[in-house]
């Protein structure tokens, strides 16, 4: 591309806002490594007091793992939809395509408070599965989307000629598929249990509705103590979890590494 | 095998993949949402009463209009801070374009919470814009910054912010420099031939940015409840507050069917003009 000379303001103005966006993440690590009992900037030294302090908090640390086991059960979940979904929508000659397109995507258009009340109301009623249950099985019903998308978008760049072939060779189609196309889409569906992971071990709604006291991810115990808790403990949270998202990034990128960002 | 005999009975077995997926949403969402459109109206026989009392009382058309004008300016703050950046961008080398976008999207991919926690830190009293304004000698009494309607604009354009940046940026790369130089060689200056030339081609990404955060921002809920007062309320934190606080289900879903179908209107008219395969390039 011929790069047209950009003007001296607009390359102001566009770093301004790159500095908008960087500065309120990267605010909270010197906050989170801070040695005094309260929010202090800049800091008056720095230790790893309230990292500790939270890595070895039995209640952080209940609602980590609590997150980390729903993530896992909902992405396994969300997984396994998606690739068939997947497959269908790629590969299948189906009648009303944009249609069920529109279906799929619809966990993610519909706002998260309705998808939660309405899920809140439902299983108020069915009352046969556990919160922790209740909340997988939310967290999977709206990692549908992404996750399809991502894996639809990965089959859609593989040859079927190459299948084809390996039918023509004796190969059944389930054979074929499962040697030739599942290696090459192998690293989109990796990516896909990335974004699948994170948007549970993010989401708070479903989690705070369908929870109790008992339950409480992650993102809810953040959410309950964020207004009161003036201590540098979330933020020493949040820096983890910023690192979280930011290996999660680098390693979703490393997979689908394209020519372009 | 199977396969065939399914196509003799008429099954294509595409709809066999599909079904697990159809049957869970259908089961744990379709269900549902359409429990909440009947909750609306069902309360225990017909009625029309949870959506009476919203129309009669002036408060909840106000936090609809509220709803709708704070959408808007987070729009207009997304698009004026968003575009020259994406400008910017798109005019770099590839690999640089590529290495700057990390600025974009990590806040893009880190969670609302820990970003809306940030700016609580930022702007509360005891936070670090007034602690540094008084330490400069600028301010006697901090400032009241958070829970006020500009706290919840500042944070929700923040977080909307990369969904813009995303969607100009994905258009404007593709925008062929020569067009403008081309303009610039039959005598129009650089600011008319951006105006004239460079804008309409991107106007694609500006409408599908544009919708996209506006239709965000109607539902958007942790950002406004956490840095907004009780006039600044959104239609999301009366949902959450029916629910949490009053118990009313049948006016919570009043509430979200409203709230339901003017989201549903706005992304059938996104289909419409910008196709939703688009969405996905949006979101990466």
């Amino acid at each position: 591309m011929n790069s047209h000379r950009v003007g001296f303001l607009t390359s102001g103005l566009a770093v301004t806002v790159l500095l908008f966006l960087i500065l309120p993440i990267v605010i909270i690590f010197p906050l989170a490594f801070n040695s005094s009992d309260y929010l202090s900037f800049p800091p008056e030294s720095l230790s790893v007091r309230w990292v500790r302090e939270v890595v070895t908090s039995p209640g952080w640390l209940a609602s980590a793992w609590l997150s980390l086991r729903i993530a896992v059960v909902a992405t396994v979940i969300a997984i396994a939809l998606s690739l068939l979904t997947a497959i269908a929508l790629v590969r299948g000659n189906i009648r009303f395509k944009h249609g069920l397109y529109a279906l799929i995507l619809l966990p993610m258009i519909v706002p998260n408070i309705i998808s939660a009340i309405a899920m809140y109301f439902f299983f108020a009623e069915v009352n046969d599965f556990s919160s922790v249950a209740e909340i997988s099985i939310g967290h999977a019903v709206l990692a549908i989307p992404i996750a399809t998308i991502i894996i639809a978008s990965t089959l859609q760049g593989v040859d079927q000629r190459l299948e084809n072939a390996a039918m023509t060779l004796g190969a059944t189609r389930f054979i074929a598929f499962r040697r030739i196309t599942m290696p090459l889409i192998a690293p989109g569906i990796a990516s896909a249990c990335i974004f699948a992971f994170l948007s549970s071990f993010d989401e708070l709604l479903v989690a705070m509705f369908m929870g109790d006291r008992n339950t409480q991810t992650l993102p809810v115990h953040i959410w309950s103590s964020v207004t009161f808790q003036l201590d540098p403990s979330i933020a020493a949270v949040s820096a983890i979890l910023v690192l979280i998202s930011v290996a999660a990034l680098l390693a979703a990128n490393f997979l689908t590494r394209k020519p372009r960002a | 095998m199977t396969g065939r005999l399914l196509l003799r009975v008429g099954i294509s077995p595409s709809w066999l993949l599909l079904a697990p997926t159809l049957i869970a949403l259908t089961v744990f969402f379709i269900y549902p949402l359409c429990g909440i459109l009947l909750k609306s109206f069902i309360d225990p026989v017909f009625t029309w009463k949870h959506y009476a009392r919203f129309v009669h009382d002036p408060v909840y058309l106000r936090v609809l209009l509220q709803t709708f004008t704070i959408a808007g300016w987070v729009t207009v703050a997304t698009i004026l801070l968003g575009y020259p950046l994406a400008y910017f961008l798109s005019r770099l080398k590839p690999g640089t374009a590529a290495l700057l976008m990390i600025v974009v999207v990590v806040p893009y991919f880190t969670s609302i919470l820990v970003r809306t926690y940030a700016w609580m830190v930022l702007l509360g009293t005891e936070g670090i814009f007034n602690q540094l304004l008084i330490r400069a000698g600028l301010m006697v009494r901090p400032l009241q910054l958070m829970y006020t309607r500009t706290s919840v604009l500042i944070g929700m354009t923040y977080i909307l912010l990369p969904y813009m940046i995303l969607a100009l940026y994905s258009v404007m790369r593709g925008i062929d420099t020569n067009l403008l130089s081309a303009a610039e060689s039959l005598g129009a200056s650089r600011i008319r031939a951006f105006w004239r030339v460079f804008v309409p081609l991107s106007r694609p990404g500006l409408g599908a940015g544009a919708l996209l955060v506006f239709i965000l921002s109607l539902g958007f809920f942790i950002t406004p409840a956490l840095m907004g007062s009780e006039q600044d309320s959104m239609i999301s934190m009366l949902i959450e507050n029916q629910v949490e606080n009053y118990f009313d289900s049948g006016f919570a879903s009043a509430l979200s069917s409203i709230l339901l179908v003017c989201t549903l209107l706005l992304f059938a008219i996104y289909g419409r003009m910008i196709g939703l395969q688009n969405l996905f390039e949006a979101k990466l």
